[in-house]
């Protein structure tokens, strides 16, 4: 191959220490480059330059965020650890589930990405997330998708929604894995910074699980899938370290573009060789591309790799040398193999039509070093480029607003006067929540994923959970939640984190699951901002308290920063994802009863309190202060042993947690789901509680759940409860004639009309 | 039959004894998605699945085929546009139109691969609403002669999964009536038309009744729990309806 460019080699760059470098053009700081120079003893290669700009980027290095995250890993006991397989550091975690299963599960941003190219940006988050799931040897088996977008009402907002969700089908539905959930919540708070998380879920046994790295001095490194082409080129850096700013419109281009069939037949073609034991380590390319697989294999093996880059596949053939190590073209992994299975190796990549090529060897020399035509370009310490990176220990303070913001309280302010009062008021404001954007009907988006390919779906959106049969003779499975509330986190980011993870505990619990293990995506504005870089301390200190006091540990995660538009940054949004376990998912509990369950009693478990801070009413009538709703692990903990004994012992035949939007809510989603209505009376609840029916419909109260029992369980079930001392209050019982939820001596709600408000609002905008 | 299956896990035979020595054969296109699941259909209706290859060529003494649904080759040309060109394509046509008439079974994808092999008339369009889309769908059985329906009623109404993009079922008008003139609407849209198919047509029939395509998936609802609002068995019939035909030898 011959090239038009001049080659920077390590000889040249020795010689010329004085060249001018686009470091800054990069992403990198002066402090930064000037740490380069330090550790290479030179000037860096423009290749070199390339590699340590990107893995130096906060989306790769977590520079910002390194020195709070040590406390998911920290907060951590013996307990928690005994049935994690692999934490924290690798491409995914991984947890043990018994029977010789394991499973892995990751959840991340695709946010800057997805507001440039809604399409390929929320295509491509689906891509890369799975790539990671594969890379652990498992079978990927589920995707699961929050998002957030601007005000529903916006211009914009229709641009980015069609996009994200139609690039999330397409690419996750041409894999054929089901979409079993996920969020919608529309705020103008991200309306130039719309939020796009993905999360992917893998299963295998014990003998499959695979890491990434480079072991075996003489074993080879492959590169395989699709080629490496001009696509994403910096987007790591470029587009996930800095803010847009409508004056540096350069810095908008370069969103991956995704091949969902390439994706398919990687799939298919890894587990292949998994299966033939014909790799040795695996790593899939995402952000920083060759620059990070080939460091972080190489540092987290023996230490050594030499590479000649010409050997990669290229689509255009004018790339530099530094753009093929930047590049973040999809759909491509690397493999180190040893060489009595090369040629297995490549009798796989036949059958399944996978271009390969091979890069090189593995070393025992503590370089990476990387050629052009046999002359050295990189010679790097692996460690320096993928783990050794900045570390900043960036000022944070409590924000001086925070006070006053806590101070404006829902009930004493304008917003919260002349509050619903009469059964007329009342079944207005029902109908106005369940039309809400946040609180609508979301078969729009989930129409648009297919839930059913596998097979093994046993519950999805908008169940409470996704239910996943891992294996089909046994009926072993897995249950997982996402929650967030960013206005909760806005006013407490330290309560709002650890609430996400009782609200994402609640729903598996609900579902039957004990849970077991957590992955978060913590989406927040610019950590050079004081304020923000609080709320992300808090959040990750509030986060990690809960994970211990409740015994599930962190298994991994991702951090999202600089969503921020111009100097206003998002609520800070830590999306936390909960997996729990099912020792068979036939016992599942739906969220909403059947027609066959006429004359099933209807419970609410836990207390409710004037929670009106934050709500979603009071979202609804443009408010947003005070305190958010009070935290109770302890009870959280007692409400879910209670969902999933009733589950396993048979009492319940639906559940429905309490979250957004309170009773209300709930109620109406559960007479929904099937279609079939109940009739209620808050009486006993007002009066245990001490709060009027206004509050009992509205507060968003946590640790609290509405279930059906059957008649003949009543008894077992309220015993149960009353011997875990939980609250428990009878509010009636489920009536298939009415076709409509009555609450006694407030109003009588017919299910059509609900379900035509409920189901009119993303049709209307969208 | 079907509110009889387990839940999950217990593969014993659904159906007759007699039947259970019966092999159908399910193709891997890449990008074939539902292979794993029309095996578990086949497996459940009381038949061993064999899994064929695109790109070989033995039929491996299969009694019928299930083409599955997916996008073969990412459906970047037209769906099903390369996948007829596989190698195990073209004995799949010459065995299904022989005189021992092969059963064969498309759906979704494998309905696309057999407009474009020509076994079936017609084509597939991107819906009318340009959206995937996946629901609970209903479907009327309009004709229990083929190889694939005797196990239903005429006129009987089924409820299975849809999910598809490109769904939308074209044929000129003289293909059209012919179709409906001879009988050869295997299954209609009930209530709703999810993708503006001509005349509510969700599959149909050859001339012979062996081969059928559809686009909704019957291999989705043939166990309780994991199909049409997690409960429906409907899809199961399609399977066992192929046994009845395997050893009745009726059409």
């Amino acid at each position: 191959m011959t090239q038009q460019f001049n080659i920077d080699t390590v000889e040249h760059a020795a010689t010329t220490p004085d060249t001018e470098l686009p470091w800054a053009e990069l992403g990198l700081k002066q402090n930064e480059f000037e740490e380069i120079v330090k550790v290479l003893g030179r000037r860096p290669t423009a290749a070199e330059l390339a590699m340590y700009s990107v893995m130096w980027s906060e989306h790769c290095s977590y520079k910002s965020s390194k020195n709070h995250l040590r406390q998911f890993g920290e907060k951590v006991t013996e307990e928690m650890k005994k049935d994690m397989l692999v934490g924290i550091g690798e491409n995914a975690g991984v947890t043990n589930l018994g029977d010789g299963w394991a499973v892995t599960f990751k959840i991340e941003s695709h946010n800057s990405p997805s507001f440039v190219e809604p399409y390929q940006g929320a295509a491509t988050g689906i891509g890369g997330i799975v790539r990671d799931i594969i890379s652990m040897g498992a079978r990927p088996v589920a995707v699961m998708d929050p998002l957030r977008f601007g005000a529903i009402d916006h211009p914009d907002t229709a641009r980015v929604m069609h996009g994200a969700v139609a690039g999330i089908g397409g690419y996750g539905n041409s894999l054929g894995l089901p979409n079993i959930g996920g969020e919608m919540v529309f705020d103008s708070v991200y309306q130039g910074n719309p939020l796009v998380n993905a999360l992917a879920v893998g299963v295998m046994r014990h003998e499959d699980i695979r890491l990434a790295n480079a072991s075996g001095k003489g074993n080879k490194v492959v590169l395989f899938g699709a080629r490496t082409g001009g696509d994403g080129i910096g987007g790591a850096s470029v587009l996930a370290s800095e803010s847009f700013d409508d004056t540096k419109p350069s810095k908008r281009p370069a969103v991956q573009v995704g091949d969902p069939f390439a994706e398919k037949v990687l799939i298919e073609c890894c587990l292949e060789l998994f299966k033939g034991s014909l790799v040795e380590g695996i790593q899939d390319l995402g952000a920083a591309g060759i620059s990070c697989a080939t460091s972080e294999l190489a540092s987290n093996g023996d230490g050594g790799m030499q590479v000649e880059l010409t050997s990669v596949l290229l689509r255009d053939p004018t790339l530099t040398p530094g753009e093929i190590l930047m590049s973040e073209s999809q759909e491509r992994m690397m493999a180190v193999v040893s060489p009595e299975n090369v040629e297995a190796f490549e009798a796989v990549m036949e059958k399944w039509a996978v271009e390969y090529s091979w890069l090189g060897e593995v070393t025992d020399t503590g370089r990476l070093i990387i050629t052009w035509n046999g002359e050295t370009i990189v010679d790097v310490d692996p460690r320096t480029v993928a783990h050794e990176g900045p570390v900043y220990d960036r000022p944070y303070a409590r924000p001086e607003w925070q006070d006053a913001l806590q101070a404006d309280t829902f009930r004493a302010s304008e917003a919260g006067a002349g509050l619903p009062a009469t059964g007329e008021e009342l079944k207005a404001a029902v109908l106005e929540l369940m039309a809400s954007p946040n609180m609508c009907d979301k078969s729009w988006i989930t129409n648009q994923y297919d839930r059913y390919v596998g097979g093994n779906t046993a519950l999805s959106a908008p169940d409470d959970a996704g239910v996943i049969r891992v294996d089909e003779e046994t009926g072993l499975g897995v249950a997982l939640s996402t929650d967030a509330n960013g206005r909760y986190a806005y006013l407490d980011p330290y309560t709002g984190a650890q609430l996400a993870l009782a609200e994402a505990y609640r729903n598996v619990a609900t579902s039957g699951a004990v849970p077991m293990a957590v992955s978060d995506c913590l989406n927040f504005g610019s950590p050079e901002d004081p304020d923000v870089m609080w709320q992300l301390a808090e959040a990750i200190r509030g986060l990690s308290d809960a994970c211990m006091e409740l015994g599930v540990p962190v298994t991994g995660g991702n951090v999202s920063l600089y969503n921020q538009t111009g100097s206003t940054p998002i609520h800070p949004s830590p999306v936390v994802a909960v997996l729990g376990k099912f020792d068979d998912v036939a016992r599942r509990t739906p969220s909403g009863w059947r027609n066959d369950a006429d004359g099933q009693a209807i419970y609410l478990l836990g207390t409710t309190r004037d929670e009106l801070d934050g709500s979603e009413f009071a979202n609804i009538r443009g408010h947003l202060g005070g305190l958010p709703p009070k935290l109770d692990l302890a009870a959280e903990n007692t409400l879910g042993a209670i969902l999933i004994n009733a589950s396993r012992d048979g009492m319940i035949d639906a559940a429905h947690d309490l979250s957004e939007g309170g009773l209300a809510a709930a109620l109406s989603e559960m007479a929904l789901r099937y279609g079939v209505g109940a009739r209620v009376a808050l009486d006993d609840l007002c009066e245990r509680d001490g709060v009027d029916a206004f509050t009992a419909l509205f507060s968003e109260s946590q640790a609290r759940a509405v279930v059906a029992v059957p008649r003949s369980e009543e008894v077992r079930f309220n015993d149960m409860a009353t011997a875990r001392q939980y609250p428990v209050v009878r509010l009636g019982v489920v009536d298939t004639e009415t076709s409509a939820l009555e609450v006694q001596g407030l109003f009588e709600l017919d299910l059509a009309e609900l379900r035509e408000a409920h189901e009119a609002t993303l049709p209307k905008y969208f | 039959m079907s509110s009889e299956l387990p839940l999950i896990g217990d593969y014993s035979p659904a159906t007759g004894a007699a039947l259970s020595g019966a092999r159908i054969g399910v193709v891997t296109f890449p990008g074939t998605l539902d292979d794993r699941d029309a095996a578990r259909a086949v497996r459940l209706a009381g038949a061993e699945p064999v899994s064929l290859w695109h790109a070989d060529e033995s039929l491996q003494d299969v009694d019928a085929v299930i083409l599955p649904g997916g996008f073969s080759y990412g459906d970047y040309l037209r769906a099903g546009a390369i996948a007829r060109f596989a190698p195990m394509m073209s004995k799949i046509v010459d065995a299904a139109k022989s005189d021992a008439r092969l059963p064969v079974l498309g759906i979704c994808n494998g309905f696309q691969i057999l407009t474009e092999s020509h076994l079936l008339p017609g084509s597939m369009i991107k819906n009318d609403h340009l959206k995937f889309i996946c629901r609970d769908q209903v479907l009327r059985v309009e004709n229990n002669n083929t190889a694939w329906t005797t196990q239903y009623a005429a006129g009987q109404e089924i409820s299975i999964v849809l999910k598809n993009q490109d769904g939308q079922y074209i044929a000129d008008e003289k293909t059209l009536d012919a179709l409906e003139a001879e009988g050869r609407v295997a299954f209609r849209y009930v209530g709703w038309n999810p993708n503006g198919s001509r005349r509510d047509i969700a599959g149909i029939t050859n001339e012979a009744g062996n081969v059928v395509g559809l686009m909704p998936h019957p291999e989705h609802a043939v166990e309780a729990g994991y199909g049409p609002d997690h409960t429906g068995t409907d899809g199961l019939g399609m399977f066992a309806s192929v046994l009845t035909t395997l050893v009745g030898g009726t059409k």
